[in-house]
């Protein structure tokens, strides 16, 4: 199983087995997001002067071919919205079957069904009342960066306009995550489920109950299908970060990688570690073997770290641009490189 | 007729060959170049057809919105401005 990764620069596919980094596609290009699906790789690039693109390869990277782009309709004449109507970046892609999903900053959610050819605006999820509150985390606008599926359920989160969720493919959403709390804003509004920032939602694919949160101010677990959240505060060394992912099989295992605190956002004592649970977050491993422990100020977006089906490897990448693999949970690590651009996803599959 | 080239950052991407076209405004002679190039358009114009944030549009020299006038002997450059790279 390949590994991609998703660069400011480029997009690399890294073939099992040597785990050399091969020739790069799209050189010089950011590559926000990628999603291998149904025998076919989709990769989103956010040009700096010529917008969103979205490319797909049939033949495992030999060749691309530029899709459509989602696009926002015309905004309606007499609308308060401040938002603009314009695609900014495509945060997230996700697949099951032959529907693939693309969470996008100004926080629209599109649907395709036939293989990106063309997108429809989620008009169900835009038009709630709702998004008037939602605001940017980390980029001018909201932005949905999380895109959980599970049969007819699509669990999402978007920073900041916390984590919705519909019951029937998409038709409706209700708004999740009871129990978040936001100590960034005035305690009116700490608790609202509406304007929290988490990070990165993960979902347990064989335990669909189960979701884990890497949130702005803290990690948070759920047991019941994202409806309410508990904090978790055993998570070391520190709580904040941007990356979680859950084992596939194993709802009580899941990784992090921690950073100091929102306004240093470097490893604790520049060592650099993989924080990982067992047991649903009542205890954490620090996991350093392998990973550099002296002057390392490396920091794991949202995407930048990922978990095989096995559940025993798992790969991140940094924004200056290191690459590690682990094949053992974490319990140690192995270094792809140490010089690639700026890392924005990996991802196994 | 006016005659529209871009730059060859944008023909690492896609297809764009200078060409000539009949139009009286800026907007109209793009306009020509997307009826005969439509993979064009989303490069130059975001989807609500206004020129993307980070691309300049130069008329003989000086900086162009696509309401602007152009003249028959015109030479249009779509270019990269540098706020976007």
């Amino acid at each position: 199983m390949p590994l991609y990764v998703g660069t400011r620069k480029g997009l690399f596919i890294i073939d099992e087995g040597r785990w050399t980094i091969g020739k790069p596609h799209f050189l010089g290009d950011p590559v926000s997001a990628v999603l291998p699906q149904g025998g076919s790789i989709y990769a989103a690039l956010n040009l700096g002067h010529f917008g969103v693109k979205l490319h797909r390869s049939d033949n495992r990277g030999d060749s691309w071919t530029e899709v459509a782009t989602p696009a926002y309709p015309a905004k309606p004449e007499g609308t308060d919205d401040k938002v603009p109507w314009k695609l900014v970046q495509v945060w997230t892609l996700e697949g099951a079957g032959k529907d693939l999903w693309a969470g996008t900053i100004p926080g629209g959610l599109f649907h395709s069904s036939d293989r990106g050819e063309s997108w429809t605006l989620v008009r169900s999820l835009w038009d709630r009342k709702e998004r008037s509150e939602w605001f940017g985390g980390g980029y001018d606008q909201p932005g949905i960066h999380s895109i959980c599926l599970n049969g007819k359920q699509i669990t999402i989160a978007i920073s900041c306009g916390g984590t919705w969720q519909s019951a029937d493919g998409g038709a409706s959403w209700q708004l999740a995550g009871r129990g978040l709390y936001a100590e960034f804003m005035p305690p009116e509004r700490r608790d609202d489920p509406n304007i929290q920032d988490v990070h990165r939602l993960a979902q347990c694919p064989s335990q669909p109950d189960v979701f884990w949160a890497q949130h702005h101010n803290g990690v948070f677990r759920s047991s019941d299908g994202a409806a309410s959240f508990q904090e978790i505060k055993a998570i070391a060394p520190s709580k904040f970060g941007f990356a979680v992912t859950v084992h596939p099989k194993k709802g009580d295992t899941a990784w992090f990688v921690p950073a100091v605190k929102d306004e240093c956002r470097v490893p604790v004592d520049a060592k650099l570690v993989v924080a990982r649970t067992r047991d649903g977050g009542k205890s954490f491993s620090v996991l350093r073997k392998g990973l550099p422990q002296e002057s390392a100020y490396d920091l794991v977006y949202r995407h930048g770290l990922d978990v095989d089906a096995t559940g025993n490897r798992l790969a991140f990448g940094s924004t200056t641009g290191g690459l590690w693999l682990s094949e053992d949970q974490g319990d140690s690590w192995r270094c792809l490189s140490q010089h690639l651009p700026p890392i924005h996803c990996v991802r196994f599959g | 007729m006016p005659r529209v080239v871009f730059t060859s950052h944008l023909q690492r991407h896609v297809d764009c060959a200078e060409s000539e076209v009949s139009a009286a405004t800026v907007g109209a002679a793009l306009d020509a170049v997307f009826r005969a190039q439509p993979r064009v358009r989303g490069y130059v114009l975001d989807e609500q057809g206004e020129l993307r944030r980070h691309v300049f549009i130069f008329v003989d020299g000086r900086r162009a919105g696509l309401g602007d006038a152009v003249r028959g002997e015109s030479a249009i450059h779509v270019l990269q401005a540098l706020t976007g790279g």
